[in-house]
């Protein structure tokens, strides 16, 4: 019953963020060729593949940190190429980014980084800041924490501070660039609690950047699987379990073999260890 | 050969084009960021300026301690040791002065500004601003810019008067020059433009300085080996910018 529910199905109107025909390159490495996606209104997406697959890049273009080479993001509707600047960063505190490394401003205190996106958008008085900055701290365990400063915290505090400050402006989207990476057990069961709780209880569009698969099949509503610039395959977590494709298979079971290679592009092996491709 | 010439002058004029075009960036941010976020350049002006201070009375002392008993032991040889005073002030407040702060500022503070930034644009800081809607430059690089722009004129002024002091001190107080024709002569033959050259050069470099920091440090590669050669890069361009400039300006008020 319960897997019926959340099966994704995909209305017109409940597309929140759509990325059509987008490419992208770097260099000569075409990372994404003619990428199709959507993610839910009010859903948790996740995005999964090996790394370098450019998953971060998407992230990237979703935002427009990058500009796609063709192929456009829509976002509630509205084309974000078309976009000047000061529209782009209209539309940018709609969104809590979660960086990969936390990336807190290391010279300002917990406190004052979660703070910061308060003081640079709103004109709260101190009083109020200081009541939301602490509530969303305590949510991440850390209210504690709040005078020390970035340098002093672990890893995993950092990204939870970073977690802090995202929410901190009760944004529309939020989007995890790899949350689960290098986080103790318990803060994980925290943060993945802490994801779905956000997305039921304030309806925040989730999108989900990772490749823990265990954690993804917990919280997330539908999966993409992107490789080799491509979607391999998308659904619901139960869909891609059955899905038969090799690609998927290979991914959510961890397994060396399968049409993703393990081995970057390289000379024959045993050519070159016998110092045969030297000329 | 040819070619490698070629590549190299056009990849200049494309680098000089850039660094225009980024300066006028932060100058039309600049009024905006002088006015709402003064606090934040009265920062910059004491971690560039204040935090120099100490380096730029000692040198400054020093240079002028060893211009003064190089030019006393020169000039008694014409019996002229009363002049040492204007020598030495004249030496300061037209060339040296303004030249070596805006060096030792490159040392000291511009490495600086280029690490810090380099580094936050290294550690995601400055995506992560862009991300909250925060547009990094006039929160971050402009301040800095602008605490750069008025640290480098103050400093330059310490700079001499330390240099007088040091010459004074070695002059007057060791080798018995007169006190009073060491005034003197400076006064009468000081012109108020040679201190205005002195003031002109001084924040001519002072924004050349400030500029080429914080240039390198927000298009450093984002990786360690970026940043220490952004970090180099700002002292070496700096000096080569600085004594070229000079010898333009002073060549131009003649």
């Amino acid at each position: 019953m319960a897997s019926t529910k959340r099966r994704w199905r995909p209305k017109l109107s409940e597309k929140f963020i759509e990325v059509r025909n987008l490419d992208f390159c770097r260099g000569s490495r075409h990372i994404f060729k003619n990428l199709n996606l959507t993610i839910a209104r009010g859903k948790i997406t996740a995005i999964m593949g090996t790394s370098g697959t450019g998953k971060t890049t998407l992230l990237q273009l979703i935002t427009r940190q990058l500009v796609p080479d063709r192929g456009q993001v829509f976002i509630d509707g509205v084309d974000i190429g078309k976009l000047n600047l000061r529209e782009l960063y209209k539309l940018r505190r709609r969104f809590g980014v979660l960086f990969q490394n936390g990336a807190l401003l290391t010279d300002m205190s917990v406190f004052e980084n979660v703070a910061f996106p308060l003081r640079e958008h709103t004109r709260l008085t101190n009083r109020l800041i200081r009541h939301v900055v602490l509530t969303k701290l305590h949510a991440v365990g850390l209210r504690g924490a709040a005078d020390m400063m970035p340098g002093q915290l672990s890893g995993g505090m950092e990204r939870r501070v970073a977690l802090a400050r995202a929410m901190v402006m009760d944004p529309d989207i939020l989007i995890y660039d790899e949350p689960f990476v290098g986080l103790d057990p318990i803060s994980m069961g925290v943060i993945v609690r802490l994801v779905k709780r956000m997305n039921k209880a304030l309806g925040i569009t989730s999108i989900l950047v990772s490749h823990d698969v265990k954690e993804i099949m917990e919280v997330a509503d539908c999966s993409y699987l992107i490789s080799n610039g491509k979607v391999a395959a998308s659904g619901s977590p139960e869909d891609m379990r059955q899905q038969l494709s090799e690609t998927v298979r290979q991914f959510m079971h961890g397994m060396a073999d399968g049409p993703v290679p393990f081995h970057f592009d390289a000379p024959d092996y045993e050519e070159q260890l016998l110092g045969r491709d030297e000329k | 050969m040819l070619r490698e010439i070629y590549q190299a002058l056009l990849e200049f004029v494309r680098t000089f084009g850039a660094l225009q075009l980024f300066f006028l960036r932060l100058l039309r941010h600049s009024p905006f960021v002088f006015v709402k976020r003064f606090r934040l350049v009265v920062f910059q002006v004491y971690n560039t300026g204040v935090l120099s201070i100490v380096l730029i009375v000692v040198c400054g002392g020093f240079i002028g301690a060893v211009l003064g008993l190089q030019v006393y032991s020169n000039l008694k040889r014409f019996n002229a040791e009363d002049t040492v005073g204007l020598f030495t002030a004249f030496a300061l407040a037209k060339e040296i002065g303004p030249v070596l702060t805006a060096l030792l500022f490159a040392g000291r503070a511009g490495t600086a500004l280029a690490s810090e930034i380099g580094l936050m644009k290294a550690t995601d800081q400055l995506s992560a601003m862009e991300m909250m809607a925060v547009n990094p430059i006039p929160r971050v690089v402009v301040p800095r810019f602008l605490g750069g722009i008025i640290a480098v004129p103050i400093l330059t002024a310490i700079f001499t008067t330390m240099g007088i002091l040091g010459a004074h001190l070695v002059a007057v107080e060791l080798l018995g020059v007169d006190v009073g024709a060491f005034w003197q002569q400076m006064q009468q033959t000081l012109e108020p433009s040679d201190i205005y050259e002195g003031i002109f050069k001084s924040v001519v470099f002072g924004i050349v300085a400030s500029l080429l920091a914080v240039w390198e440090g927000y298009n450093a590669l984002p990786t360690a080996a970026g940043v220490s050669r952004a970090t180099t890069r700002t002292v070496v361009v700096t000096a080569i910018s600085v004594l070229i400039l000079d010898f333009m300006i002073t060549a131009s008020l003649l």
